[in-house]
């Protein structure tokens, strides 16, 4: 099972990456925008990203839990 | 001077890194004369332990010594209390008999060979990580808190590392998230903040006193949820139950649905939250290891350098990693605590 759970993390780091990656791209345009407000959008991107980074931990969790099975 | 020594004492870090793990490898490889087994390695670090295993060496006739600082062992079996240290197993080589009770070492696990079920106790490799930093916490926060009982208006020495950091814990965390009530939950957060933020940097340090790996322990991250859990839910006005068992705006014959979904919700945010730090710190750790790992996997010096290299780098990224889940399990626990004591308008 080891190489499948290789292939879930690798899954979970796409959909993860594509998530924060997007986060990541509005929030510096809003900071562009409106540098005044760059604490609040920070902190507002750094919620929404540890969000998804709690999904796809989930998968990593899984992932493990079936490589050391 | 100050930085030779700052030199010494981080290349001492990594080297013991490296002995600790090489003292794996070798194990593995004297043991059953097999391949250097990474997995079997990283996971014994990650895990919980009765001794500081600090590394093993073999002697001029081939037999292995492994060097360990023991732990107290504190059993509860059948109304006895039995309490010895760790090396008394002699590293899973020697069972121990307390009256008429057998205890044996099995890859970590204490068992009891007569078939009596044991309540371990024991001052475990996590437990005295949080003991050290319950002493590193309360030591800071004792003297912070002298300083300002002298009367001192400004914060001097210590306090004035500590004041924006409470600070910010209150401005940014607790009243834009919980509001007028955000000083009754204040204490709490300001635990749950420097506890995990401690915590995970003394999981960060690669010898002795550090080196375990409490705050990605499912058990630890469980409790803290659970307190977070226990809070919210014990704190929940009118509002936020009327939300839960009767949404306002949705038709009556929808609640079997409703509710149990709202429940889930419930449940789901402490159990977020818990895995969220238990697999950052995890992973933080794995990664370490792994990259450590590849210069036994490639059995070469000269991958040596951009191990240490990238493991280097991780290493301060774990460093923020450590602030910014401190930072997001208060943030989380100071939302849901404010969503359950939010008073909403009525017009």
């Amino acid at each position: 099972m080891g190489p499948l759970a290789a292939i879930g993390a690798g899954l979970a780091v796409i959909g993860a990456g594509l998530g924060i990656g997007k986060i990541g791209g509005s929030a510096m345009e809003g900071i562009a925008r409106q540098p005044e407000a760059s604490s609040k959008i920070q902190t507002a991107m750094i919620i929404a990203a540890a969000l998804i980074e709690g999904v796809a931990l989930f998968a990593v969790v899984v992932s493990l839990l079936v490589a050391s099975n | 001077m100050k930085t030779t020594l700052k030199f010494i004492i981080t290349l001492s870090a990594f080297l013991a890194t490296s002995a600790n793990l090489f003292a794996g490898a070798k194990s593995a490889e004297q043991g059953d004369k097999k391949e250097f087994d990474a997995v079997e390695v990283i996971m014994h670090h990650i895990a919980d332990a009765h001794e500081f295993h600090i590394l093993d060496y073999v002697d001029s006739a081939g037999v292995e010594h492994p060097v360990s600082l023991p732990l107290p062992v504190i059993l509860f079996t059948d109304g006895h209390l039995d309490v010895f240290m760790s090396s008394a197993f002699d590293h899973g080589h020697a069972d121990v008999v307390r009256g008429n009770r057998t205890y044996r070492m099995d890859h970590g696990h204490i068992t009891e060979l007569g078939g009596l079920h044991p309540i371990d106790f024991s001052i475990t490799k996590n437990v005295f990580s949080m003991f050290l930093s319950l002493i590193i916490i309360l030591s800071i926060f004792i003297s912070v808190g002298r300083t300002y009982r002298k009367g001192n208006v400004v914060p001097k020495g210590l306090a004035s590392f500590m004041e924006p950091l409470v600070l910010f814990v209150r401005d940014d965390i607790a009243v834009p998230n919980i509001g007028k009530k955000a000083d009754k939950f204040l204490p709490y957060l300001l635990t749950v903040f420097f506890f995990i933020w401690i915590n995970n940097l003394i999981g960060l340090v690669p010898f002795f006193p550090g080196s375990a790996n409490l705050t990605g322990n499912i058990s630890f991250t469980v409790t803290l949820a659970l307190i977070t859990f226990l809070i919210t839910n014990f704190n929940g006005n009118k509002d936020y139950w009327k939300h839960i068992f009767a949404t306002p705006g949705v038709p009556v014959w929808l609640a079997p649905i409703m509710i149990p979904v709202e429940i889930m919700g419930i449940l789901a945010k402490p159990i977020a939250l818990l895995i969220r730090l238990f697999a950052n710190i995890t992973a933080g750790h794995i990664i370490i290891l792994s990259l450590i790992s590849l210069i036994f996997i490639f059995k070469s010096v000269a991958i040596a350098p951009v191990s240490v290299g990238f493991v280097l780098f991780m290493n301060v990224l774990e460093l923020l990693v450590a602030a910014i889940q401190a930072y997001i399990f208060t943030l989380l626990s100071a939302l849901f605590i404010g969503m359950a004591v939010e008073e909403h308008e009525h017009h």
